[in-house]
């Protein structure tokens, strides 16, 4: 038999087995979505390939079990017919997982998917020390949890009230979790305390009158691992409202890692070990608008 | 502000999501635009989310009312958007 390159077909996303030359095949999935025409050319290969059924990841993602090292190029060959791709392992940047976002859900506050697009066709499988998450989450109600990614991104809303508009019902400060709202509903009075929001955004979404409005922005948060150690991503700056600095703010991080992380060290432990204040400081420049 | 004159009443305390709104909306489906419907629900998640629903469906709520155990009384007009 040839040489088997494992380290090259780990990257290529093909999952050594415990059974001797048998591969989990990993799928390029972003933001959990697959066109319904390509399940079916995922459905054909486990058939014709696998082992008839596929393992759903805990990232959003699709493997499918038990590929024959013989059929590993005939299969690529067979995802390409579809538009899909062999997705990554090892250490580098790995699926860019989202949940539905505003375009959907009537929570969400930043459009998840198509960011998620943005992020997996600039950072997807760059080479890093260490596997490097990104996650995008819509709102505060975080089913995508931002916080145990690598670096993760939560939708949030920075509310503004226009006193003219406002109806005084008090429906804002009984949604408001922070009780960052106070409506005196006899003298038409309305107090609010940003200082203590953290912008969910219920106000605006619940608002009958529109004297609530808001601004969609992002909270970053980054360290944070959900493996062999855990930690909970840490919020270094407040919300940002510009995807161009959005982006900004990813290159410095990765840049960072690349240059300060030890091969085989998670970013958090790297910022527990270099000093989390080292990566703040080149962030300030990535902040400026 | 004052006394706001109800036409239906519903308490929607007792149940859950997605129940919650599925009542609240089949209570003001019954009423005429322009009436208004009194909706007692519970602190947390039907707060968060039934008037919310009914903003998204063109209803207006009008006032909101701690009651200060639990549970708020939530004053609806159909069509008030």
């Amino acid at each position: 038999m040839a040489h088997v390159d494992y380290k090259e077909l780990k990257k290529g996303g093909f999952m050594r087995q415990v059974q001797k030359d048998r591969f989990s095949l990993r799928l390029r999935i972003v933001g959990g979505q697959i066109q319904a025409d390509q399940l079916l050319k995922v459905h054909e290969i486990a058939k014709r390939y696998g082992q008839g059924y596929i393992h759903m990841t805990s990232r959003q993602g699709i493997e499918i079990p038990h590929i024959k090292l013989e059929d590993v190029e005939t299969v690529k060959k067979e995802l390409a017919e579809a538009g899909l791709q062999p997705g990554v392992c090892g250490p580098r940047v790995r699926t860019v997982t989202a949940c539905q976002g505003s375009m959907i859900c009537s929570s969400g506050l930043i459009d998840t998917i198509s960011l998620a697009k943005e992020f997996d066709q600039k950072y997807y499988a760059r080479e890093l020390p260490h596997k490097f998450k990104l996650g995008i989450t819509g709102c505060r109600n975080n089913c995508l949890k931002a916080e145990e990614n690598d670096l993760g991104v939560k939708g949030g809303m920075k509310p503004e009230w226009t006193e003219d508009k406002c109806n005084f019902c008090g429906l804002c400060a009984a949604v408001c979790r922070e009780k960052s709202i106070v409506v005196d509903k006899q003298n038409q009075k309305l107090a609010f305390d940003e200082s203590t929001c953290n912008y969910c955004g219920r106000c605006v979404k619940s608002c009958p009158s529109g004297a609530w409005e808001g601004k969609s922005g992002f909270v970053v948060y980054f360290g944070g691992l959900f493996g062999n150690r855990i930690a909970i991503g840490k919020q270094l700056f407040p919300i940002i409202f510009s995807t161009e600095v959005l982006h900004r703010v990813i290159e410095t991080t990765l840049e960072f890692f690349k240059n300060h992380g030890k091969q085989s060290e998670r970013f958090g432990n790297t910022l527990d070990r270099v000093g989390w204040e080292l990566l703040q400081k080149e962030l300030e420049e990535a902040l400026k608008n | 502000m004052e006394n706001i004159k109800a036409d239906a009443f519903i308490d929607i305390t007792g149940m859950v999501c997605p129940m919650t709104f599925v009542k609240a909306k089949v209570s003001i489906e019954e009423l005429e635009d322009g009436q208004v419907l009194e909706v007692r629900m519970n602190d947390g998640e039907p707060i968060m989310n039934v008037p919310r629903s009914f903003k998204e469906e063109g209803h207006k709520v009008l006032d909101v009312i701690n009651n200060s155990d639990g549970t708020f009384t939530v004053f609806v007009e159909k069509r008030g958007l």
